[in-house]
């Protein structure tokens, strides 16, 4: 074998395993369970093998299905834009810092090494019965009596900007940080004002980042089903719920591939509009 | 003025995003025996009470071996992939690269039942093997987007002036490539393990009954009530994700600056 052909089997070689792993543990198995969904549960238990539409009937025109799908986006709606308001000045106050930047920066690292579950759970001894904000109500003797505040579509909320807000803020700080400061200050001598400035000129340029910090907040959300389980009541189930119960609680497997792979091309559109026009690029950066 | 309301309102954001860490630390410290406000003393008694829960400590056995062999696979797949993709001018780059990302652009709970339905085709049942097929999946785009910055980073004079000195490519690559590539794939594996620690999504899907990771044990306790020991647990969590690798990076700068004198 010549020199030049084994160099360029050799990228090939290093790239194979991992290839292999996507493909296999992946690809595959996303084309396994369209087949899949149109399966058949049988009565005794047994899933029957053929083409059948039952599923899909079910998954698509059933009200209940639709209406916690149109539930979960509202509810990956609201987080996201509670992560952008609340996340965008931070972003901001980080980027043009001068002082302590690397510790801001670390601090904001931290949570991405705190558990989930455990940042999750830690609303429960905030917000619940005998939890800080009980305790204070009561000592200052506004309530005669524990409020329960937790169970709730808003709780629910609560949890997933508190998971998903550090992804807004690095996004948008890494855009930011892109951006340069002469280019404000530029505005200023031409006579806007700070504010003006700011409107015109950064927030245009940051707006990528924004984007994509916004895409991982409503991706993130949208397919979780710790969250409800953990801040929400029973009617707080979202759409991954669903797939949960059907196949782990009702072993409905059929249903259940029929249901991931509706949550899925609803959110693959939504990656694949934002490729279309933004590109991975900024999404990529913010990860890295 | 308007810096000062800038800088205030980020407070209030680190201030959201810490507190309820915080409070959980606290409490997990409390005397009282119902674990909630108020503190009514230091202890560390419910420390004391996780000790002895054979629940827990297999939990976590599980989850460190699960996130060790994680690392392993994983890191080994993503550092032979970033090597191609950063070192050779392979045809369809993009392309590759969006393909073995492409496990965190699927939503995790789709990636759980499409990988446990299509194993268990194969007759792979609930199992560890599958859990750890499903960690491997996704944490590898994460391995390769870290080793890949890291990668690019790395000169490739070192080698190239091996190679013109005689070296083979063998040697080259493990006596110039690897130790020049050292803290990419420490940085791979610690992530690797970390995002393998924490997880529960994919894991509930996953786990054969009976085996419980540390988040799954968790949220098994969570079901009965808030108990001070999952406070305790969550300390001891906190301590070994957040405090081991900060202890790491402290002494990694000690150690450097010892050595530029």
């Amino acid at each position: 074998m010549s020199v030049e052909a084994r160099e360029k089997r050799q990228p090939w070689i290093l790239l194979s395993p991992a290839l292999t792993a996507v493909g296999l543990l992946l690809f595959i198995p996303l084309v396994f369970i369209v087949v899949y969904s149109f399966w058949l549960r049988t009565a005794t238990g047994a899933d029957q093998a053929g083409f059948y539409l039952d599923n899909w009937n079910e998954a698509l025109t059933d009200p209940f299905y639709r209406d916690i799908l149109l539930g979960t986006l509202r509810i990956a709606a609201i987080t996201t834009i509670a992560c952008a308001v609340m996340g965008y000045p931070a972003a901001y106050f980080i980027a043009r810092s001068r002082g302590n930047k690397a510790l801001l920066l670390l601090l904001l690292m931290l949570p991405f090494w705190i558990s989930y579950i455990i940042r999750t759970m830690s609303w429960i001894n905030i917000l619940g019965v005998s939890g800080a904000v009980n305790w204070v109500l009561l000592n200052l003797g506004i309530v005669s009596e524990p409020v329960q505040m937790l169970y709730n579509e808003p709780t629910v909320i609560l949890g997933l900007v508190h998971f998903l807000l550090p992804f807004m803020v690095l996004n948008v700080y890494v855009a930011l940080e892109g951006i340069d400061v002469s280019l404000e200050d530029a505005a200023c001598s031409l006579g806007s004002t700070r504010w003006q400035a700011f409107r015109e000129v950064t927030l245009p340029l940051s707006l990528p980042g924004l984007a994509a910090g916004g895409l991982l907040c409503f991706v993130l959300s949208a397919g979780t089903y710790i969250t409800p389980l953990v801040l929400g009541g029973p009617t707080d189930a979202m759409f991954a719920n669903l797939v949960f119960e059907a196949i782990i609680t009702q072993l409905n497997w059929p249903l259940g591939s029929a249901l991931s792979l509706m949550l899925l091309a609803v959110l693959g559109a939504l990656v694949l509009i934002y490729n279309h026009y933004l590109g991975m690029g900024q999404l990529m950066k913010g990860l890295g | 003025m308007g810096w000062q309301l800038i800088r205030a309102y980020t407070l209030l954001v680190y201030l959201f995003l810490f507190l309820p860490v915080v409070v959980v630390v606290l409490l997990s410290f409390n005397a009282s025996q119902f674990g909630s406000f108020p503190m009514t003393g230091f202890s560390f008694r419910w420390f004391v009470e996780l000790a002895g829960n054979d629940a827990i400590l297999r939990a976590f056995q599980t989850s460190i071996v699960l996130g060790a062999l994680t690392a392993l696979i994983s890191t080994t797949l993503g550092v032979l992939a970033s090597l191609a993709l950063v070192r050779y001018d392979v045809p369809g780059r993009n392309m590759i690269s969006t393909l073995l990302i492409a496990p965190i652009l699927v939503p995790e709970v789709v990636l759980a039942v499409a990988l446990l339905l299509f194993l268990n085709f194969l007759s792979i049942n609930k199992s560890f093997f599958l859990l750890l097929m499903g960690h491997v999946i996704f944490t590898l785009p994460f391995v390769i987007l870290v080793v890949q910055a890291r990668l690019v980073g790395i000169r490739r004079d070192y080698e190239e002036a091996a190679l013109s000195l005689g070296a083979s490519p063998v040697q080259a690559f493990f006596q110039i490539t690897l130790p020049l590539l050292a803290p990419a794939v420490f940085a791979g594996m610690l992530f690797a393990f970390t995002i393998s620690f924490d997880d529960i999504t994919g894991t509930l899907f996953w786990k054969p009954g009976g085996v419980e990771t540390v988040p799954t044990q968790i949220f098994a306790m969570l079901r009965n009530s808030i108990s001070p020991e999952i406070n305790a647990l969550g300390t001891v969590m906190i301590f070994l994700t957040v405090g081991l690798p900060l202890l790491g990076l402290a002494i990694a700068r000690r150690m450097a600056m010892q050595r530029g004198g």
